[in-house]
């Protein structure tokens, strides 16, 4: 058997970005490996973009060293940036523009010449499903569609290393799992990919390694399942209670799971067994009006690391 | 060998103009045909030559006023053009963001801005100097001349609303430079009528505008009229406001497009 020890791509230690008197990244230390998806999960304002933006060369680093491909982003940031891809939270594409024209301008920015770019543009309308699009303004795409093409537009220069910040963010389900499977075969082409999100099932499905940013620090590091054998029991019993009456019950439900987290709506109890846990909340004579039960997510970690849920 | 990062966002630029050439091409042409023929034919037959000779230095009102129009017509378009589209780009759009998270970086970004605006005012100047001799207000020699002052007076304009544009907000900023700026400069920098006719506290302001300084430049090669000023230090003057103006743009937007 052979240990491959892939190269880091990018390493911040004790990295840090002040806005005057605000300090949205706090001293955070991460590494991404070749190939691997890795993800940045928080809510907002826990610091994501902010460190995004810094990888990428678009905002200075206050304090503290990171290294992206070998490049400083405060010094090199030109150098850095010919190798990166860039998909924003917004998509920041020319509205007036057709489709292919986009990919043509942005290719233009990166100096690839006209002929290189013709078949680029081919393979890379193909990748996003937009063929039948190319010659249509982009204003009249849909949110996933625009998307998609923002992807596109952030492989134009066969990036080394692609950064998404807050991908599927605003999309509906079906655009999210077309995203999702395309952004899934980039991984299988190794393509080493950084995603920032406030989705926790987004960060299950994409993630090789991820962690977890609460106030601008990072307040746990892993794959996503280790993360949840780690800090939540395997199973959560959600139990919901006419309205009024859950503040009252809450004291009795003491014991009869691992641990408990009431929240506005619901009461989260998690446990190893769900079906026991049930039997004991009957047997005290506790009738919730629904019942849940499913498997920990990383929603359960945030939760129990931070006291408070992703989205609010 | 590279491209040099300002022109592929030149580049970038001719492929959006591709999309609304016809229509500012089929502008460029008519502003100037109308703004001659209604002021110029229409309003000047109102001044009759010896009037015109006397008191404007030129053999017609026509000729007083086209050399004053060119370098208005210019003003004008650069001021659309380091403000709406600005803004757009920055906060409508967003494609300044775009552009940044490429090797282009903010120097080539606002170099290409500068440079396109200057090829923009270069195309309009020189159909405006093509109706102008259609017209028979100037010659061939003189009119292609002409076309030096207006590019510069645009780059004098530009600079200085691109930084504004930088820093605005909203759009709201933008409408007030256009309502309390700009009209007041085309009606006041001395392209109707000489600033000797306003009362004397409100020439200074006409003094610092570009315009003012554009349209002595141009009605002297036009039709020979003194200067204020050695024509050096009128251009002078153009080059400093861009040069202060393109500083500044780099500066704002650097605070705040890359915090």
């Amino acid at each position: 058997m052979c240990l491959l020890v892939t190269a880091a791509l990018v390493t911040a230690e004790r990295l840090t970005k002040h806005f005057d008197d605000f300090v949205a990244v706090d001293g955070i230390d991460f590494e991404v490996r070749e190939g691997e998806v890795f993800g940045f999960l928080g809510p907002n304002g826990a610091g994501k973009s902010s460190t995004m933006r810094m990888i990428g060369s678009v905002s200075p680093v206050t304090s503290g060293t990171l290294r992206v491909l070998g490049y400083d982003p405060n010094t090199e940031g030109r150098a850095l940036r010919a190798r990166l891809g860039v998909v924003p939270q917004e998509d920041s594409l020319d509205l007036e523009l057709t489709v292919e024209e986009n990919l043509t301008i942005y290719g233009r920015y990166f100096d690839i010449s006209r002929r290189d770019l013709a078949p680029r543009i081919d393979e890379l309308l193909e990748f996003a499903q937009l063929t039948d699009r190319r010659t249509d303004r982009t204003e009249p795409l849909s949110g996933g569609m625009k998307r998609r093409l923002t992807i596109a537009r952030g492989l134009i220069n066969r990036p080394d290393l692609l950064l998404l910040d807050e991908p599927t963010t605003g999309l509906d389900p079906q655009a999210r799992h077309i995203l999702w499977d395309r952004l899934y075969r980039l991984k299988q082409d190794g393509v080493t990919q950084i995603i920032t999100t406030h989705y926790m099932d987004e960060a299950e499905q994409l993630c090789d390694r991820l962690v977890i940013m609460d106030r601008g620090k990072i307040v746990a590091e892993g794959s996503p399942r280790n993360l949840i054998a780690e800090h939540a029991p395997r199973e959560v019993l959600e139990l919901r209670f006419p309205v009024g009456v859950q503040d009252g019950i809450v004291d009795q439900l003491e014991g009869v799971a691992s641990r408990q987290e009431a929240l506005a709506d619901r009461v989260l109890l998690y446990t190893e067994d769900a079906d026991a846990s049930m039997n004991a909340v009957t047997a005290r004579g506790l009738v919730p009006e629904q019942t849940l039960v499913r498997r920990s997510t990383l929603e359960d970690v945030f939760l129990k690391l931070t006291g408070r849920t992703l989205v609010d | 060998m590279a491209t040099p990062l300002a022109l592929r966002v030149v580049e970038a630029n001719f492929v959006s103009y591709k999309r609304v050439w016809k229509g500012t091409a089929v502008s460029s042409f008519l502003n100037p045909v109308l703004y001659l023929a209604a002021m110029g034919l229409g309003l000047g037959t109102l001044v009759d030559d010896t009037a015109a000779a006397t008191s404007l230095g030129a053999d017609s009102y026509l000729e007083y006023l086209a050399p004053g129009m060119l370098i208005a017509n210019s003003m004008i378009i650069a001021a659309f053009e380091s403000s709406w589209p600005m803004m757009s780009a920055i906060k409508w759009l967003k494609t300044y963001q775009a552009a940044l998270a490429t090797p282009v970086g903010i120097a080539g970004l606002v170099g290409g801005h500068f440079i396109w605006i200057a090829i923009r005012l270069l195309l309009v100047s020189v159909v405006f100097v093509g109706v102008m001799l259609a017209f028979g207000a100037a010659g061939l020699g003189d009119g292609v001349a002409l076309v030096i002052p207006a590019v510069f007076v645009g780059l004098a304009m530009a600079g200085p609303i691109s930084a504004f544009t930088a820093t605005r907000q909203t759009e709201q900023g933008l409408v007030m430079l256009f309502r309390f700026g700009i009209t007041p400069m085309f009606l006041f920098s001395g392209t109707f009528f000489p600033i000797s006719q306003l009362p004397g506290w409100i020439q200074p302001f006409a003094y610092v505008t570009p315009m003012w300084h554009g349209v002595e430049v141009a009605r002297r090669m036009a039709i020979g009229t003194a200067t204020t000023l050695p024509i050096w230090q009128h251009f002078v003057y153009l080059m400093v406001l861009f040069a202060v103006g393109a500083w500044l743009t780099v500066k704002y937007l650097r605070r705040r497009i890359l915090p």
